[in-house]
């Protein structure tokens, strides 16, 4: 076991390589790019022993890995962004098929206007594909969370890909001491797959996905892939502690942090977690109680844990790194629904929407988000949600704006 | 940057330090401004994302400063120390720009642009030796770990003005202060807003592509300036200025082609592609001091 400084992508890499991936379909794109740059090197220099193909679109790469898949093999994938919506239509057919592989998606926002940095519209537009979700908040986690999520998706009570979430920027290009565990290791808590009856041979043709009509038949596959997704939630837990057991890093469905005697908590996903965690810190440190949920799965949805987290607590501030157009934040809406029926136990919800486009959320912001909430939670009705936004940022924007339209009335489009 | 911050982060965990390093691209092209941030603790780091509060800012070329893309001044706080790598006196900065903390200059790369590619690595050992905290030893560790795959000629090179660097600014060393975090009672509140609606004539995002295109003066980017040699240009101009990127190479009446440098980046493409190789290179530095002004 080595301790170095790892980007999150190159964590992501040496997760894949732990994992002893035998094939990588691949296609480019920025902020994933020095994924498979790096296992593309260490297919070169004979480190790994991994089947590399360059596909030429996302399309064809996720349908390259799902019948890889299908045949067997352990696939490892990596996207991002406008990349993965590329994909789109092969992800949901994919994970119909059952055959478990991991993709990496390093978070960034969707155009338009075009951006480099991260939020979680992208990873979220695959919510209801039948995908298992893990969101990361550090560059060790990536790297684990990748092997518990090969077996997680392996594992026959499952057998659905999982997409491990990591932030851009704020992971992918970050480095930070990352454990890499000990090969041997590894091998000891991720064997081999074995797929079972499951797999697609040349000499065994075999149909995968068939046309049904009716209904019926569709109905109860789409449901067999959601009780598969429900499984996970109690398969996740016997393989974080053996994760635990084996590594002495722990890893539950949600991450909590000093919510024991928590009055007010901050509830969020990904990378930006840790710097509520620290805001907590700091709040305790002038006497208020805050504490830090993070659900790490998004799918399964950890809809008990939250419950048991949050009963009791005066106030909750959702922050939602995401926008639904038209509902608000994806995160709140969830959490609401998991929360509702809790009647007196039930804490109020504030709804903060930050971290768009990679903006930063500041220390003062938390401070300010326990602030409202508790005083939303002391009145007992909560405000109307809140875009973290500051007057400086707007004039920002008016600056922009001013060139503009400077720029129109000199082509004479405006007078 | 990415490399220094990289060699200044591998020194600080070589001597025991949590350490965060981590580049910000904007523009994936040669010359858009880019910086790079470090974060070392003894305790593990929660904190992420760009440094709001630095302690210590380094400036590898002085030519960013008045440019906003670069927000060379975003966060500099009374007792952050500027280090700029610049033929320009401390003074002169400090008074430009109005600084009320300490401002250090280095000289790294004086008028000679054969050095321009090793001023990362002199900033590096410039700011390992300001910390204070982190050994000459380390830092050489730390260029030999980096740069090491590059080759022995590469590590030496740099080496070379790193450890010149952290000795130039051994009269400084520890000068760089630790700040203090926000304390989460008695701290500023942030100026939220409500954000209004606006018609989608002002929200939809709409600008004029050429019109953006000419104003933003992109020629700033650049740090090699393509000169043409008008005695060996034969007038192929269909050859530069197609293959330029940027459409920064125009051709008057005559068929001769001009160069934009509002809008050439020196990406040095035309001078690759010249078939009479009458296009030269040269460093802006240079470029500009030839025409009596500053970049």
């Amino acid at each position: 076991m080595t301790r170095i400084l790892l980007t999150g992508n190159r964590a992501a890499a040496w997760g894949a390589r732990l994992a002893r991936a035998d094939y990588l379909p691949a296609f480019p794109i920025t902020p994933q790019t020095e994924i498979i740059e790096t296992i593309g090197s260490w297919i070169d220099s004979g480190e790994m022993d991994c089947r590399m193909a360059t596909l030429e679109s996302e399309h064809s790469m996720i349908t390259a890995a799902g019948a890889a898949a299908a045949t067997g093999a352990r696939v490892f994938t990596a996207t991002s962004s406008q990349g993965l919506l590329y994909g789109m239509e092969m992800i949901y057919t994919v994970a119909g098929w059952r055959a478990p592989f991991v993709l990496v998606n390093v978070s960034r926002g969707l155009a338009s206007p075009l951006t480099l940095e991260p939020d979680h519209n992208d990873v979220l537009a695959t919510r209801d594909s039948g995908f298992l979700q893990i969101h990361c908040a550090t560059c060790q986690e990536v790297l684990d969370s990748i092997l518990m999520a090969y077996r997680l998706g392996e594992d026959a009570r499952v057998r659905l890909p999982v997409i491990v979430n990591l932030d851009g920027f704020y992971l992918s290009f970050t480095r930070e001491p990352v454990e890499t565990p000990d090969p041997a290791a590894v091998d000891g808590f991720l064997p081999p797959y074995d797929p079972e009856n499951v797999r697609f041979r040349a000499s065994a043709p075999l149909s995968q996905a068939v046309v049904v009509l009716g209904g019926s038949p569709y109905s109860y596959f789409r449901y067999e892939s959601h009780l598969a997704a429900l499984n996970a939630l109690e398969a996740h837990e016997e393989i974080a502690e053996e994760f635990a057991r084996t590594f002495g890093r722990t890893y539950g469905a949600l991450d909590t942090y000093r919510t024991e005697d928590a009055e007010i908590v901050f509830v969020m996903m990904g990378s930006f977690a840790t710097k509520a965690r620290e805001a907590v810190d700091r709040l305790r440190q002038a006497g208020r109680p805050v504490g830090c949920v993070r659900p790490r799965l998004l799918r399964p949805f950890p809809e008990e844990g939250l419950r048991r987290a949050l009963a009791g607590k005066r106030g909750v501030a959702v922050i939602d790194q995401n926008i639904s157009m038209g509902k608000g934040g994806v995160l709140y809406g969830e959490l609401a629904s998991a929360l509702y029926g809790l009647g007196q136990a039930a804490p109020v919800l504030v709804s903060f929407i930050g971290g768009l486009g990679g903006r930063d959320i500041s220390a003062e912001e938390f401070y300010e988000m326990a602030a409202v909430t508790r005083s939303a939670a002391e009145q007992g009705t909560a405000p109307p949600p809140r875009l973290l936004y500051t007057l400086d940022e707007l004039r920002e924007v008016r600056k922009l704006q001013a060139i503009a339209h400077v720029e129109r009335q000199g082509l004479g489009e405006e007078s | 940057m990415k490399t220094a911050s990289r060699i200044l982060g591998t020194a600080l965990f070589l001597d025991g330090f949590e350490v965060q390093d981590a580049p910000r691209y904007g523009a994936e092209r040669r010359g858009a401004p880019l910086f790079a941030y470090v974060r070392a603790s003894r305790q593990p780091i929660n904190e992420r994302g760009v440094i709001r509060r630095p302690d210590l800012v380094i400036v590898a070329d002085d030519t960013l400063v008045p440019m906003p893309a670069a927000g060379v001044m975003a966060g500099l706080g009374d007792f952050t120390v500027l280090l700029v790598n610049s033929q320009e006196a401390p003074s002169v900065w400090k008074d430009r720009l109005n600084l009320k903390g300490p401002v250090l200059t280095l000289p790294a790369t004086a008028e000679d642009r054969q050095e321009l590619r090793f001023a990362g690595a002199a900033c590096a050992g410039a700011a390992a030796a300001l910390l204070g905290v982190v050994s000459r030893g380390a830092t050489e560790r730390a260029i030999r770990e980096e740069l090491g795959p590059l080759g022995a000629e590469v590590v030496a090179a740099n080496l070379e003005r790193a450890l010149a660097a952290f000795d130039l600014m051994a009269g400084h060393a520890g000068c760089v202060q630790e700040g203090t975090e926000v304390s989460a009672s008695g701290y500023r509140h942030p100026e939220w807003i409500d954000l209004p609606f606006e018609d989608a004539r002002v929200a939809a995002p709409a600008i004029h592509g050429a019109a953006t295109s000419v104003e933003v003066k992109t020629g700033l980017w650049r740090t090699m300036r393509p000169v043409i040699d008008y005695s060996r240009c034969n007038r192929c101009w269909w050859v530069c200025s197609s293959f330029c990127p940027d459409s920064a190479i125009g051709v008057n009446a005559e068929g001769r082609p001009q160069i934009d440098y509002e809008h050439c980046k020196g990406c040095m493409i035309c001078v690759a592609q010249c078939p009479p190789h009458a296009i030269e290179a040269i460093a802006e530095r240079a470029a500009a001091a030839a025409e009596g002004g500053r970049p």
